[in-house]
């Protein structure tokens, strides 16, 4: 396996998509390829920085505008 | 990777809240389709269950998509305002988690093309589906580089890594890698084939990871 076929399996495998073959195949080619290794984990720890739900908490000044609006909405609906 | 491939810990493919038939935010409450069908005739009690079941991860997932507070604000709005008006086209053959998300990405998308004329948005780029995205960057990163960093400063890195990115390629990494939605669910809300999604997903990975190699290398 060339390091671009790796590349290219590795989001694959990401996705679930690889065989066991494939899979042991890639493991190789990992535990011998320093660069490939490095993307690898680099870029499952990317996935996991973003996913880290910690971030972004909604203020809720935003949450209180937020139900206001609707309520709005609900009231307008009633008049109807 | 050695020993052990052990991918993102998620069974692949598989809606993360399904199974378990517990609301993401909080543990309590009735079944979601209970809610559906009572705000569908007419309870707004039900739709704002809803509403407060699902405000925070539309919120981050705005925020994800468009960066600032300001629009992400935007977005969440008229994702529960649209959703209350189109309740009765939702047919329930898809999750409402689903579904919500897809107008969201909507409101998300129409805010980044009015953005892009008077900001430097980046550019839908020219790449075909499979069009190739080489790791240039091989420098290990430090250990665990979300306890170096305060969570103000990890959230301004991971936007702005994330604006760097064409917004086809931003929302198909939000909602396949960040939110689990299924590659089905993924290609379903944008309107893309099964492969585009893939390969989308396979270059905003490559290039996030390269973004943020930037600031976490060990160098
Ligand atoms: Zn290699």
């Amino acid at each position: 396996m060339t390091c671009k076929e790796a590349f290219k399996q590795i989001s694959a495998y990401l996705d679930g998509d690889l065989t066991e073959e494939l899979k042991n195949i890639l493991n190789e080619h990992i535990c011998k390829c320093a660069h490939c290794k490095v993307v690898y984990d680099t870029t499952v720890k990317t996935v996991e920085l973003y996913c880290d739900g910690k971030l972004f908490p909604m203020p809720q000044t935003i949450s209180n505008r937020l139900h206001t609006a609707l309520r709005r909405k609900f009231q307008d609906r009633r008049a109807v | 990777m050695a020993p052990d491939l052990n991918p993102l810990q998620k069974e692949p493919d598989e809606p993360p809240d399904v199974a378990s038939g517990l609301p993401p935010d909080d543990g309590a409450g009735k079944p979601e389709s209970e809610l559906v069908a009572q705000a569908k005739a007419g309870s707004s009690e039900a739709f704002e269950e809803l509403v407060n079941r699902y405000e925070r991860r539309i919120f981050r997932l705005a925020m994800r998509l468009t960066g600032n507070t300001e629009d992400a604000e935007d977005v969440l709005q008229e994702t529960f305002l649209k959703a209350f008006e189109h309740l009765p086209d939702f047919r329930q053959d898809s999750r409402f988690y689903t579904w919500l998300v897809r107008i969201a990405v909507n409101e998300g998308l129409m805010k980044l093309r009015k953005r892009r004329s008077d900001r430097s948005e980046p550019l839908e780029d020219a790449v075909d589906d499979d069009g190739q995205v080489i790791p240039r960057d091989f420098r290990d990163w430090k250990p665990n580089p979300e306890q170096l960093t305060s969570q103000e400063e990890m959230e301004r890195i991971l936007l702005g890594a994330a604006a760097q990115l064409p917004p086809s390629l931003r929302t198909v990494f939000m909602l396949r890698d960040v939110e689990e939605l299924s590659t089905e669910e993924t290609a379903q809300a944008l309107n893309l084939t099964l492969g585009a999604v893939k390969a989308r997903l396979f270059r905003a990975r490559f290039q996030l990871r390269e973004e943020l190699s930037k600031t976490f290398n060990r160098e």
